[in-house]
């Protein structure tokens, strides 16, 4: 028996002949994270329209804090915040007009509503900024905001869809520590992203999806396992010389004059790649061993690295 | 299997009621929401007062003294006036496909599905909020009128119930531009499918100048369209020179678009 906050079953949804979500089916322990990682296009955003009730279902089941989105619409939209990679703030309002709105459209009591955006202003640091206008706040501080528009009504299930999408280093490192509150504090969340660093620090379970269908899920580690424990990198001077290698040693070349091959015997493997490489008369400039990324697992489970083989 | 359990948080405390009264209270806030925009960026109205002047001016002055007044011994500013105000209400409406477009394309459409709102409420507040800047712009375009040479024929009570129709009259209009701008990817798209809706109905009227001179097929449609009775209902009201029927012709043909398109427009909503 299991506490789960979350539950997709076999979700599907079409646009027009095109399928976005094909047959996806995912579960939240209550008070964990999970990301649903995927490049763009892979169905993110459509699953988390789904589970929040903005998007009609095709077929399937998405249970919400134990209601049904389809069945129970009103009763999932109580239990949840979302916020998403465009901000969805009113930029001619104020920071606190935004929030004590949305504190009215989720029913509380006018005072109720302002105490809450005060309270939340303060937390996101934007107290200074309340009374002014949004189109004056910089993208991070306009980020910060959609996030606290979504706690409102202190939500027991987030969804983040991309939150820290196009933000800077720092506003990015400032609004994962926030989300790490929020995640202490006992907060669901089911956060999307195509940074696999903020899956790998943020999310206790991951999903990887790709052309709406889940290709992987498990840990960070598991993920990482499941590849080999070694990634060895050659580089080369020129990008044809890395193409060659790469036909060579049965690897992928990633980012054009780079040859990355992920193995379970890193020296045996690489004294035999150099051989091959011997063979073939190139000489890479540069040599590399390391541990897999994260980026290792998701371009090799999409096969979105220019594959070369 | 998997168990239901009781949110980890105490929900923050709100009140319960009817649902009816939600989606009365929804509505109040969405309305409060968009006025405050006009509010914060005057720009907005001073440009829905800039097109109408323009055409008071162009009316008035340039074309005024070639046109003939529709009735016999009644000063074309007098019969030009009322069309000059229908046809500002009905240009308001674009106010709404571009509202609504603006709030989907910058997803603000989205977060307000997700909260436990009603549906209603988003539409509603863009339509009553656009219906409340026409009586603003329409009051001060009356008094426009009046610096002009304008005069009204009856009472005070008709004129205002004048300005009563010719609100109600926008306010069915702002449902069939509510349909347009959720079905547009932006502000500009609604601007430019809300013209050729426009121009049929304001300029193939009897709003600038009588329909006599028209040829057949175009004063066919000019005599009957919506528009054009709502403007003889405007002049029953605020000249006298037309009998009463326009006014509930008017009424009925503002009801009609509204109980028709007021529910496709929130559909469209719910199923966007």
């Amino acid at each position: 028996m299991t506490e789960t906050a979350i539950v997709a079953d076999d979700l599907r949804k079409t646009f027009d002949e095109v399928v976005a979500v094909d047959h996806i089916s995912l579960a939240v322990p209550r008070g964990s994270v999970l990301g649903l990682l995927g490049a763009n296009g892979a169905g993110k955003t459509t699953m988390v329209r789904m589970l929040t009730t903005v998007l009609k279902v095709d077929s399937g089941r998405g249970i919400v804090n134990g209601f049904d989105v389809q069945q129970q619409p009103q009763a999932v939209r109580r239990s949840i915040g979302l916020a998403g990679q465009y901000a969805a703030v009113d930029e001619n309002l104020t920071g606190h007009e935004n929030l004590t709105l949305v504190g009215r459209l989720n029913h509380m009591a006018k005072a109720a509503a302002r105490q809450r955006a005060d309270e939340l202003l303060d937390q996101f640091n934007l107290t200074d900024a309340g009374n002014r206008p949004v189109r004056t706040y910089s993208g991070g501080m306009r980020r910060r905001l959609d996030l606290g528009a979504a706690l409102v009504s202190r939500p027991p299930v987030l969804f983040l869809d991309e939150p820290t999408t196009g933000l800077d280093p720092a506003s990015r490192l400032d609004l994962w520590a926030v989300i790490e509150t929020l995640v202490a504090d006992g907060t669901t969340v089911l956060l999307t992203t195509q940074y696999l660093e903020e899956a790998d620090r943020l999310a206790d379970n991951i999903v990887v999806i790709d052309g709406g269908l889940v290709v992987a899920e498990g840990t960070a580690k598991q993920l990482k396992a499941r590849l080999g424990d070694t990634v060895i990198e050659f580089e080369f001077h020129a990008p044809s010389d890395a193409s060659h290698a790469a036909e060579a040693l049965g690897g992928t070349v990633a980012a054009g004059t780079v040859v990355r091959l992920v193995m379970s015997e890193g020296p045996a493997t690489l004294r035999d790649a150099m051989n091959r490489l011997d063979a073939a008369e190139l000489t890479p400039s540069h040599v590399a061993l390391r541990e897999p990324t994260l980026d290792d697992v998701f371009l090799t489970l999409t096969g979105n690295s220019g594959a070369n083989s | 299997m998997t168990t239901i359990t009781a949110p980890t948080h105490p929900p923050i405390s709100t009140r319960s009621g009817t649902g009816f009264m939600w989606a009365a209270r929804d509505t109040i806030a969405m309305t409060w929401r968009n006025l405050t925009v006009l509010r914060r960026v005057p720009q907005l109205l001073v440009f829905a007062l800039v097109q109408p002047l323009i055409f008071v001016f162009m009316f008035r002055y340039v074309f005024g003294g070639a046109i003939p007044s529709g009735a016999e011994g009644l000063p074309y500013v007098d019969y030009l006036m009322p069309g000059i105000f229908v046809q500002t209400v009905t240009f308001g409406a674009i106010n709404t496909a571009v509202g609504l477009a603006e709030d989907k394309n910058k997803g603000l459409l989205e977060r307000l599905k997700s909260l436990p709102m009603a549906r209603s409420a988003v539409l509603g507040g863009r339509v009553l909020a656009d219906t409340s800047r026409n009586v603003f712009v329409v009051t001060m375009m009356l008094f426009v009128g009046f610096l002009v040479g304008f005069n009204t024929h009856t009472n005070p009570f008709k004129v205002a119930a004048g300005v009563g129709l010719m609100v109600l009259f926008g306010f069915a209009i702002c449902w069939i531009f509510a349909l347009i701008g959720l079905s547009v990817a932006n502000g500009e798209a609604a601007q430019a499918a809300a013209f050729p809706i426009l121009a049929p109905l304001t300029f193939a009227s009897n709003a600038f100048v009588p329909t006599e001179t028209m040829p057949d097929w175009l004063r066919w449609w000019a005599e009957r369209q919506p528009l054009s009775i709502t403007v003889r209902g405007v002049r029953a009201l605020m000249l006298g020179t037309e009998p009463m029927d326009y006014v509930w012709g008017s009424i009925a043909w503002s009801l009609a678009i509204t109980v028709v398109l007021a529910p496709l427009a929130v559909r469209r909503f719910r199923n966007s």
